[in-house]
């Protein structure tokens, strides 16, 4: 398969203007601004059959379309750089390897709804990527790419590099803007939808690195090259995070649609130790996770992991081997959204805790035989009852680790310990 | 005296926030500033930064208190943070924070008696593939073993 996300990251120096403009870059950001009308590009990209990175796979040309043209509004285009949840970590990559792909990705799709102002809000542990970043958006600002009257269309774009300051929940796009405004990072209510109300109340994109980053390729090679590849509904390349009990942990670029059994054995090189499969979790810590009987017909693409009960989300794949206690995993993934939860419904801000002391409970050799429904009462009561998607991807794991390898939580609860070993 | 910038980071302040489309768009940079000027966020620092930004200092201090990167109280010279979140645990994070606690001497949320270490526990910091692992101040440290971690922490004694 052609390399088209990672096609630069082992180039020596990937990260700098010179290396990047000798492979090609920027060519397409010309393109762009010199031959192509806003609609054009957005034509483009929905006829490639992109859709949104971030974890939720919207069609990416379409959202650009929701963007009121005769708004008399400023217009904001932010990427997505806050990379938190569990289990992945391909934007990093891109982020310290290969900048300029998403500093290229986002002015274009500024340009797509005319934005004169774009960000690109990166977490605040990514101090490097930060210093990458902001040296490589310099060096595209000096040599014309980024600022005013580029390739001398007459079209301004200025490109701020803004830092978070540690909160998983600034990932959701309504959050990210709370937080862009200088509040906390409270996610707001839908509709309106940020390409209509987002920062300042203001027309507003958000779309995640990995989803910016392709553009140039689509734009270089053509929308038809890159919906020639996936499957018909998923197209193009995606980006995996491997982590957990796997013999070659990393990230990988896949063609969607690419088998989750051979990948993990064959690319991934398998369980390490001799030992067996005990569960997947396809998509990033938020979504269910899969019993290796489950693994067999998946497919990596939106339609098939969403077949199988889970969903592709982010693409971070997190393997448990079978030395893992499912209790202590779950408790561990219950503990990361009681700390992550924002505080504002009261369903997510109450049932995160309670999740979280329930299974440390049981964890701890303390739970109650009813306490398994207990939680499942609580995750159902979480679900669909909150602003933002937050709530849901607490509330999903938890259900889905006891719905799995209830006996095992049986077991943890009648022994009163753990019968599994784990590291 | 009551806590102000120095002329350097006023400057800096300056340009910060007229590089904003709106000047309370600039309060998490300026927020950084200010940890960077007085060490921490405490109350005088918290009033000082609403004063500038032209907000109630209540306001700043929900933003301050909402993010694990700004800290109300004063920290060590070193801050160790261990990621916990599961693809870590399940690749050794505990030993690797029973490692910490013992060669520092503290429990996790302490500092050292010196003042030069802190010891925190993380959420995933997207390191998931090089765990287990740990960020000091702003550095990320991967792919650890007990011999890395004690030379690391030794280099920076």
């Amino acid at each position: 398969m052609e390399k088209v996300l990672l096609r630069n990251i082992d180039v020596p120096d990937s990260h700098t203007l010179a290396v990047y403009t000798s492979r090609n870059g920027y060519r397409a950001w010309e393109e762009v601004v010199r031959n192509l009308k806003p609609e054009q590009l957005i034509e483009q990209v929905k006829a490639s059959g992109l859709r949104g990175r971030g974890g939720a796979g919207f069609p990416t040309g379409m959202k650009w379309s929701f963007v009121p043209k005769d708004s008399p509004k400023p217009k904001y285009l932010v990427c997505n750089a806050d990379e938190s949840e569990p289990g992945t970590f391909k934007d990093r990559l891109l982020i310290e390897k290969d900048p300029h792909a998403i500093i290229e990705g986002t002015l274009m799709a500024a340009y797509a709804i005319q934005s004169h102002t774009a960000f690109i809000y990166i977490r605040g542990e990514l101090v490097f990527g930060t210093q990458v970043l902001e040296q490589a958006v310099a060096e595209a600002a000096r040599a014309g790419y980024i600022g005013k009257n580029i390739f001398g269309s007459g079209y301004d774009l200025d490109l701020i590099v803004h830092r978070g300051a540690g909160a998983y929940i600034c990932g959701e796009e309504t959050a990210l803007l709370s937080s862009l405004e200088g509040g906390r990072g409270w996610p707001k209510v839908k509709p309106p939808f940020p390409a209509t109300h987002g920062l300042f109340g203001c027309p507003t994109v958000v779309n995640n690195v990995e989803t910016l980053a392709v553009l140039p390729w689509i734009i270089e090679h053509g929308a038809a090259a890159y919906a020639a590849m996936g499957t018909e509904k998923s197209k193009g390349t995606k980006l995996f995070s491997v982590s957990g009990h796997i013999s070659k942990p990393g990230v990988y670029e896949l063609e969607m649609g690419y088998p989750l059994v051979k990948f993990l054995q064959e690319d991934c090189g398998g369980v390490p130790h001799g030992r067996k499969l005990k569960g997947v979790i396809p998509g990033g810590a938020s979504m269910p996770v899969l019993r290796p009987e489950e693994l067999e017909k998946v497919n990596l693409d939106y339609e098939s992991v969403q077949a199988a009960g889970s969903l592709l989300g982010s693409g971070g794949v997190i393997v448990m081997d079978d030395t893992t206690c499912m209790v202590r995993a779950a408790s561990n993934i219950a503990r990361f959204f009681a700390h992550e939860s924002c505080g504002q419904c009261s369903p997510c801000r109450e049932g995160c805790h309670w999740m979280e002391k329930i299974f440390h409970r049981i964890e701890q050799g303390h739970g109650d035989k009813n306490d398994l429904d207990l939680i499942l009462n609580v995750s159902n009561n979480i679900m669909g009852n909150t602003i933002c998607p937050f709530g849901d991807a607490a509330a999903m794991p938890a259900a889905a680790f006891i719905k799995k390898y209830r006996e095992e939580f049986e077991e943890h609860i009648a022994q009163k310990r753990c019968t599994v070993r784990m590291e | 005296m009551a806590l102000e910038f120095s002329p350097e980071a006023y400057k800096k302040f300056e340009e910060t926030v007229n590089r904003y489309p709106k000047r309370e768009a600039a309060m998490l940079p300026v927020l950084y500033l200010a940890q960077q000027e007085f060490g921490y966020l405490g109350q005088e620092a918290i009033e000082y930064v609403a004063r500038l930004m032209g907000q109630p200092p209540a306001r700043v201090y929900g933003v301050v208190s909402f993010y694990t990167m700004l800290y109300t109280k004063p920290i060590g010279r070193y801050h160790v943070q261990v990621c916990r979140t599961l693809p870590c645990a399940l690749r050794g994070a505990e030993k690797l924070t029973s490692l910490l606690k013992k060669t520092l001497g503290v429990e996790v949320g302490q500092t050292t008696a010196d003042g030069r270490f802190t010891l925190s526990e993380v959420e995933c910091l997207a390191s998931c593939g090089t765990a287990p692992m740990m960020q000091i101040n702003d550095a990320y440290y991967e792919n650890l073993t007990d011999r890395k971690v004690t030379e690391i922490l030794a280099a920076l004694k």
